[in-house]
């Protein structure tokens, strides 16, 4: 059984909406567009208040290359630009929809019919990349990087396979379970639509032993695709990150940053990603709806929801059972990455893969004790890192010092923190270290 | 007898050998220093606070002396000493030197725990730069003090402390020397270094919120709503300007009278050093 | 509602403490206690409840006294652990006075001068059995005789090690080797069952207290470098199994030389210090001074720990061997 050759964990899964259908979301009554929702330049908007919009009308066009447009997933009419307090916790520029009726705009496909890539062999791969481009799709995995940018190599380097990414290994997500679960042949389409993008003839899809339903149905349907692989993959975190994904699959390190993994010939992208792929290029639908797993232990009726683009957390709450007492945490994703919130007032962003909350018990850090040197941290880091090294030392603002240690390949993936058995706030110390060393790199490069 | 010649001439060859060596060694690896350096480095402070940019006093003498190789001493400045050491270092080097006026650190926040609610808990190692990655810290307000103190372990001469009632950190003005370290340490630029004034008195807009009006007040009774009355009231001098909602009063056109703080609705313009308006009668807006 | 908590991610843990490590080891040693007691009885009961007692006496004294923080860490079984290994390298008749000092000397030198727990350069419960060695070398050198009267305690009669049999050259004179294997021979009373220690190594290794690395490099080191001593003259040298099986190799290899605090970080390092540990090990026994070397061995490479974590440094992710690199 395959898997990433370095560090890892083992976190307690807590898939407590495995296997459940995807429930659809009611329409919220006002839906909020974050101009922040991917990497890159934020979107420009083309709407004014008090524009009438359809589902699917484009509201902001990307701001640069690195950017990508935000399409209404709503229908009814802009209130007002303003700032909002996004997933990331800080306060962006944002479309406010006042929603009326649900219209779409026509030349969306909403028919439920598979439209194979035979159906269409005028589609070139430019073709491809620019529906893409304009559908506004980012890696839906949690990343948001837009889409377009990763399926267009830069000069130089060449792609050899496309990895899609079904691993799931943060615990408590279950949003591309389901999604396998329930559309494998459009995520099977999707990625075709990706490797024709990128010219090569191998896809791998990449799933943790831990869904062995998704395996065995995707396997089934992938007979008729001879170019694409499933691989079970050994469970262990951060399988799902990209680069431990490309190690596991075709056993290839991607060298420390700049690098990516173009460097080693491999595309990376989710299978909520590969689902929108099809949704753009096949039914024309830009990207205005994803999966979201809102769970918790507290929650009495946890699940997965497909959601409209804009739609405040609290609804989604709402429709699962409502926010319980003794909520002590809520987390936008996955425990192991996702980021604490200050209040569910927070618009779900074409990023938000998961809804969790912790009660007052679980929230709670213990308090650190002083290391012991047991080197576990060491073990489990998936980069190759020292992490009780990086995190005392940036603790101390020694930033020449972790640099030389390669800080800058830290994925904030928290196997660190996860398993310091002193409960030492590793990461926090590491993220402040890179951050700085980041800014410190990007000064230097300005000077010259 | 005999054992105590041997030992005493046994010792001695050591002695002379070794002290041979050591003279060598001395005059082989001599480090060859200017000489003006360890004059400069004298007439420092010798707090190795890292204010002036270089790593510690010996190495602001060390730049001292080469910029002065140079022939101008024109943007080295030790902030602890300020101008008085300054002139002497330029004297010993001979040269000349402009004289700066004296500045003060000032926390430009007022989000007292009474004016800017806690909505949440913070858990996890205390210090600001590591609450500012978790996006708006503990409060709403994404501009305001984050009560970490950062400050307070930056400064080299005890100059700030952290108010526990207040969560905000104070500045003891009789040792604070601008040396600027605070200024580094705060991630959200909130601390400033402005001119002291005569007496030490001067005007500050204590708030560094640039959010619009209603925003800023929902998440702190005391914040900078940019109503832009204080630049109104101040037409005479133009002393205070308005930029992205917030006010900023300009200390070397600022004339001290106090109308700004007397217009204000919010409270947000303090005056240091100065007695307390007589009539604190405002008018307060409805937003 | 209730205030919420805000922090930075990982929001979950793996639930590993120290005390579960600390404990854990413990558990490890409880096959080699009850060997203790089977072959030395009253005497192993009453060294080792002293050591035991003492060593976390002072440590809460300490902590609350000296350094004045909160004593509740001494639950931590970190103390716990420095008074078994204590009392494991002590003979069953040392008078109690002695222990004592001993576990001052190991809590109060070798651990909380340096800041506690995590901050010592060397193993505290060596630097106790090494201060004692080299302070009361007689009383530190009596052996109890195995299994003879089990409620003797000071008056117990003594016999020689087999490693002092060794460096007598008395090389027929040693016991047989299911008798050092089960422990029925002379000896410091928690080195001498092999058998008992191998079994709680296994332990901690199945419980992922410890890796293999340590005490795997530091056995074969012995194993190998014995060996060839052996085959050049068999006369003057023992036979590379009699020399894994006595003295405080065992003891040493898998609970010292382990311990997270003194030992190297890296895979790598661990091996480098293994071999290295099990390379002075050899060298003392055969040509030292002392018939036994593994506390030396131990402490010495203590003090290399820190180096050979500055040199030996994790592989890091995606990193390219250089030749291979040339070789592209």
């Amino acid at each position: 059984m395959k898997t990433f050759r370095i560090g890892g964990v083992h976190p307690q899964e807590n898939k407590l909406t495995a296997g459940q259908p995807i429930r659809q979301a009611a329409l919220p009554k006002q839906a909020v567009f974050s101009l922040f929702q991917h990497i890159g330049a934020p979107a420009v908007p083309v709407v004014k208040r008090g524009d009438e919009v359809k589902v699917g009308t484009l509201l902001a066009e990307a701001g640069g290359f690195v950017s990508a447009p935000v399409h209404s997933s709503v229908s009814g009419k802009v209130s007002k630009i303003d700032a909002v307090i996004d997933a990331s916790g800080t306060r962006r520029q944002a479309i406010f929809v006042d929603v009326e009726g649900d219209e779409w705009e026509p030349e969306i496909d909403r028919t439920p019919d598979l439209v194979t890539l035979d159906r269409h062999p005028e589609l070139d791969a430019k073709t491809i990349v620019e529906k893409i481009k304009k559908a506004g799709i980012v890696g839906m995995g949690g990343a948001t990087f837009p889409c377009h940018v990763k399926l267009s190599p830069p000069p130089g380097s060449k792609a050899e396979c496309v990895i899609i990414n079904g691993v799931e290994c943060e615990p408590y997500l279950t949003a591309d379970h389901s999604l396998m679960l329930e559309h494998a042949e459009e995520i099977l389409v999707g990625v075709s639509l990706i490797m024709k993008a990128v010219g090569v003839s191998r896809g791998y899809i990449g799933i943790e032993t831990n869904k062995p339903d998704a395996i065995a149905l995707l396997t089934e349907k992938a007979q008729m695709y001879k170019d694409i692989e499933i691989v079970p993959l050994k469970m262990k975190y951060p399988q799902g990150g990209e680069k431990q994904l490309v190690d596991a699959i075709i056993g290839r390190q991607v060298p420390a940053p700049p690098a990516i993994p173009i460097s080693v010939g491999a595309v990376v992208q989710n299978v909520g990603t590969a689902f929108a792929i099809y949704q753009a290029v096949m039914k024309n639908k830009p990207l205005i709806e994803r999966v979201i797993t809102v769970t918790g232990k507290s929650l009495t009726k946890p699940g997965n929801l497909l959601a409209r683009l804009g739609t405040p957390f609290s609804q989604l709450i709402e429709e699962c059972g409502g926010l319980p007492e003794d909520t002590g945490k809520i987390i936008g994703g996955g425990p192991m990455m996702g980021k604490a919130l200050l209040s569910l007032d927070v618009p779900m962003t074409k990023g938000s893969s998961g809804l969790l909350l912790m009660n007052n018990k679980e929230a709670k850090r213990t308090a650190p004790q002083p290391c012991i040197r047991c080197a576990k941290c060491v073990s489990a880091c998936p980069m190759g890192l020292e992490p009780y090294l990086l995190a005392t030392l940036s603790s101390m603002a020694e930033w020449e010092k972790v640099e030389r240690l390669d800080v800058t390949s830290c994925i904030e993936c928290g196997s660190c923190h996860f398993t310091c058995p002193s409960h030492r706030p590793l990461l926090d110390n590491i993220r402040l270290g890179k951050t700085t060393v980041m800014g410190i790199i990007r000064s230097r490069a300005q000077k010259k | 007898m005999n054992v105590i010649l041997i030992a005493v001439i046994v010792l001695a060859a050591i002695g002379l050998v070794a002290s041979a060596v050591l003279y060598l060694v001395s005059k082989r690896f001599a480090v060859r220093e200017d000489p003006r350096i360890a004059q400069v480095a004298a007439l420092l402070p010798q707090a190795n606070c890292g204010g002036c940019g270089y790593p510690g006093c010996q190495g602001f003498a060390t730049a001292c002396v080469k910029a002065a190789d140079k022939g101008s001493l024109e943007g080295y400045l030790c902030p602890v000493g300020g101008g008085e050491v300054m002139t002497k270092v330029a004297d010993a080097l001979g040269m000349t030197v402009e004289q700066t006026a004296p500045r003060l650190a000032v926390v430009r926040c007022n989000g007292t725990c009474e004016n800017r609610p806690r909505l949440a808990e913070y858990d996890g190692r205390r210090s600001c730069h590591i609450v500012q990655m978790t996006g708006m810290g503990e409060t709403g307000c994404p501009w305001g003090c984050l009560g970490c103190g950062d400050c307070v372990a930056a400064c080299q001469f005890g100059a700030l402390r952290m108010n526990e009632e207040t969560g905000l950190p104070e500045v003891d003005e009789s040792l604070c020397t601008a040396c600027g370290a605070c200024q580094k340490a705060c991630p959200r630029g909130i601390i400033e270094l402005r001119l002291a004034g005569p007496k030490g008195r001067r005007m500050v807009v204590l708030c560094n919120n640039k959010d619009k009006g209603a925003v800023a007040n929902k998440v702190c009774k005391a914040s900078c709503i940019g109503c832009g009355k204080c630049v109104k009231v101040c037409d005479k001098f133009e002393a205070i300007t308005l930029d992205k909602n917030l006010a900023y009063i300009d200390a070397s056109k600022c004339r001290l009278c106090r109308k700004c703080e007397q217009e204000c609705p919010r409270h947000v313009i303090h005056a240091f050093n100065l007695p307390p308006l007589k009539n604190k009668e405002t008018n307060l807006i409805k937003i | 509602m209730n205030r919420l908590t805000i922090s930075l991610s990982p929001h979950v843990h793996g639930g590993d403490s120290v005390a579960r490590n600390m404990y854990g080891v413990c558990i490890a040693l409880v096959p080699a206690l009850v060997a203790s007691l089977v072959f030395f009885g009253l005497g192993a009961a009453i060294v080792l409840v002293t050591s035991v007692v003492s060593c976390v006496f002072f440590e809460w004294a300490i902590t609350k006294f000296l350094l004045k923080r909160d004593a509740r860490s001494v639950l931590d079984g970190s103390a716990l652990l420095t008074g078994l290994l204590l009392g494991f390298n002590l003979p069953s008749n040392l008078p109690v006075w002695i222990i004592i000092i001993g576990a001052l000397v190991a809590i109060g030198i070798g651990k909380m001068t340096f800041g506690g727990l995590g901050q010592n350069p060397f193993n505290p419960a060596l630097v106790g059995r090494v201060f004692l060695l080299i302070s009361f070398p007689v009383q530190m050198t009596s052996w109890p005789i195995p299994g003879e009267n089990l409620t003797a305690y000071l008056d117990a009669t003594t016999g020689a090690t087999p490693l002092a049999l060794i460096a007598q050259g008395n090389l027929d004179a040693l016991p047989k080797m299911s008798d050092l294997l089960l422990g029925s021979t002379g000896g410091s009373l928690g080195e001498v069952s092999a058998i008992c220690l191998i079994v709680g190594c296994l332990f901690m290794i199945w419980r992922k207290i410890i890796t293999w690395h340590i005490p795997v490099s530091i056995l074969a080191t012995v194993f190998v470098l014995s060996g060839l001593l052996w085959l050049t003259n068999p006369q003057t040298y023992v036979n590379p199994v009699t020399s894994l099986l006595t003295g405080g190799l065992m003891l040493g290899a898998c609970f010292m030389a382990t311990d997270y605090v003194t030992s190297p970080m890296t895979h790598k390092g661990q091996v480098i210090y293994g071999i290295c540990i099990g390379l002075l090990t050899v060298v003392i026994r055969c040509w030292g001074a002392y018939p036994e070397g593994m506390s030396f061995a131990i402490l010495i490479m203590n003090a290399f720990t820190p180096l050979i974590n500055t040199y030996c440094k994790p592989k890091r992710f995606g990193e390219v061997p250089q030749g291979k690199e040339a070789k592209k």
